[in-house]
């Protein structure tokens, strides 16, 4: 049974959170300006108010000390503080990760509706025209930064979830169109065709099946992607979600968040992508 | 070759000597200041006008063009190398070592990429360089950028090792540099060049969203990152439709790069 894989899956999960979490705060340690305070810019301060503020960074230097005090920390609940908001982390992730998880949830729904429906027939009637239209819907929406499209619905007055489906959907529209094309090319879909077999029955018995274990994959791909794509919207339309909090975090150099969110933004993309893997093998499982 | 991607074709290869030449093809440099018309109407001294600073919009959007189109290719080559070496010495070798290498590229696809980036560059030091930015911006997109591209490689060595001109070619004695320049790399070239041209359509946007949000390439050199900064003022930009020159250029740019590149992509995936 699938279920059996479950607590190896887990266990697999844990160590990469755990080696992902050690890998970002390493790469953010090894940055060139890492331990540098924007308040040394200032101009009243003497040396020894500017050496105080550098030493105060001391205790990051050593990053497995820092990542074995921050993961202390995180198993007892404490994120550690904003130090440019001044407030708990886990306080800002519980005000803003609804607020993302919300227009992500959405974004990736709408986009994968609207990618899928548009798929379909592309693949399944192969007209010329259609492809065409279809190609080049994807092409543009895939040439636009997603900052551009956040942008646009601002002007337009539509929802930032509109703009992760938009950045969701072309991805979806031509990797869909990949998928449901080889699997409706295959011996035995061909066969039913031949057969005479209604062109729905053979959609939802032969081409879907087979397509399926790339689907769920897909799926778990397009959550991330939706993650990432909610940064720049979130900051352009002024969205009060994680994005919003990553990009503050980055303009004023606020290392607790950013450590915390690149962390949290692991968890959920391993999860997606495990949930994903999971259904896609309880599925095979089942067929066979 | 469809008629579309002979357009595609003739379109970058311009696009690539005007940048080139930017320095000829330029009316004047991309900092210089024409104070008198500040956001002036495009005119034949200011082919586009000028911003808001008086610097005329044409050669920075030429200098800008040359920054993404020079360096994102760049840091496709470097994410391409890192993954040709890892991914390709993975698959090649097979065992322990191509399990340890599979298992950094999975934890390396796991992390979140953009976040991650977007971490390190705002750790930049406070006083750096215009031109320290932009290569460190591309560098950090060449670096963070390999994983996707190591997995497909690596399978594609493997196909290679296990191949049967491969293991003919062991049997016969044949040297293990010699086997890797002759035979491996020639036949891996299609899914490397296939990961270089997908990688750089996705490194320029990449670009363009850390530059919208401030944190890409720093002024006053341009990019089309900060020069698409320009778009966020909508009523000045509803005025001067002209100053929506950035984005047709990299919308253009970009997918003339996925048609030219299409049957390559599916390669890449």
């Amino acid at each position: 049974m699938w279920i059996r894989a479950l607590p190896k899956h887990f266990l697999r999960l844990a160590l990469t959170i755990m080696l992902g979490g050690l890998l970002g705060a390493t790469l953010v340690r090894l940055a060139p300006g890492f331990g540098v305070d924007e308040r040394e810019l200032d101009t009243r301060l003497n040396t020894q108010s500017i050496e105080l503020l550098r030493q105060s960074h001391a205790s990051q230097r050593n990053i497995l000390g820092y990542y074995r005090g921050y993961l202390a920390g995180l198993f007892r609940g404490d994120l550690g503080v904003s130090t440019s908001l001044d407030r708990p982390v886990a306080e800002l992730f519980a005000e803003r990760l609804p607020v993302t998880l919300h227009s992500v949830g959405i974004g990736v729904a709408a986009g994968w509706l609207l990618g899928f429906l548009l798929a379909l027939p592309a693949a399944l009637f192969r007209w010329k025209a259609y492809e065409i239209f279809t190609a080049g819907l994807s092409g543009l929406f895939l040439s636009l930064p997603a900052a551009i499209l956040g942008l646009g619905l601002v002007y337009a007055g539509g929802p930032a979830s509109l703009a992760i489906a938009l950045v969701v959907f072309p991805r979806v529209l031509q990797y869909a169109r990949n998928i449901l094309v080889q699997s409706a090319a295959l011996p035995h879909v061909l066969a039913a065709h031949a057969r005479g077999l209604h062109r729905t029955r053979v959609l939802l018995w032969h081409v879907l099946p087979n397509a399926a274990p790339l689907l769920f994959a897909l799926a778990g791909i397009s959550v991330s992607m939706a993650f990432g794509a909610a940064i720049p919207i979130e900051a352009i339309c002024d969205y009060p979600g994680i994005g919003q909090l990553t990009w503050q975090a980055a303009l004023s150099r606020d290392l607790p968040v950013l450590v915390n969110v690149t962390l949290l933004i692991t968890v959920i993309t391993l999860a997606a992508n495990s949930l994903s893997d999971l259904a896609s093998s309880a599925f095979v499982r089942q067929r066979i | 070759m469809s008629r579309i991607r002979l357009v595609a074709i003739v379109f970058l290869a311009l696009t690539f000597s005007a940048v080139l030449f930017a320095d000829f093809v330029a009316p004047a440099p991309y900092a210089k200041q024409f104070r008198e018309v500040p956001n002036a109407a495009p005119s034949l001294k200011h082919l586009l006008g000028t911003d808001d600073l008086g610097r005329d919009s044409f050669s920075r959007l030429l200098y800008g063009s040359r920054v993404s189109l020079l360096l994102a290719p760049a840091a496709a080559l470097l994410s391409t190398l890192i993954a040709a070496f890892v991914g390709g010495s993975a698959g090649y070798l097979g065992g322990w070592f191509e399990r340890v290498a599979l298992a950094a590229t999975d934890l390396s696809l796991s992390l979140p990429w953009l976040f991650l980036l977007l971490t390190v560059r705002a750790l930049l030091p406070l006083n750096v360089a215009p031109v320290t930015s932009v290569v460190v911006t591309f560098a950090l997109l060449g670096v963070l950028g390999w994983s996707s591209s190591g997995r497909v490689i690596c399978s594609g060595a493997r196909a290679i090792r296990e191949s049967d001109f491969v293991l003919q070619a062991k049997a016969l004695g044949c040297a293990p540099h010699r086997l890797i320049l002759r035979q491996v790399l020639p036949n891996l070239q299609p899914v490397l060049s296939a990961q270089f041209w997908t990688s750089i359509p996705i490194f320029i946007i990449a670009e363009a969203n850390l530059g919208i949000l401030g944190l890409g390439v720093a002024e006053p050199l341009p990019s089309w990152g900060n020069l698409l900064r320009g778009l966020e003022n909508w009523p000045e930009v509803k005025a001067s439709p002209w100053k929506l020159a950035p984005i047709v250029a990299l919308i253009a740019v970009v997918s003339c790069f996925q048609l030219i590149f299409q049957k390559r992509e599916n390669l890449a995936s």
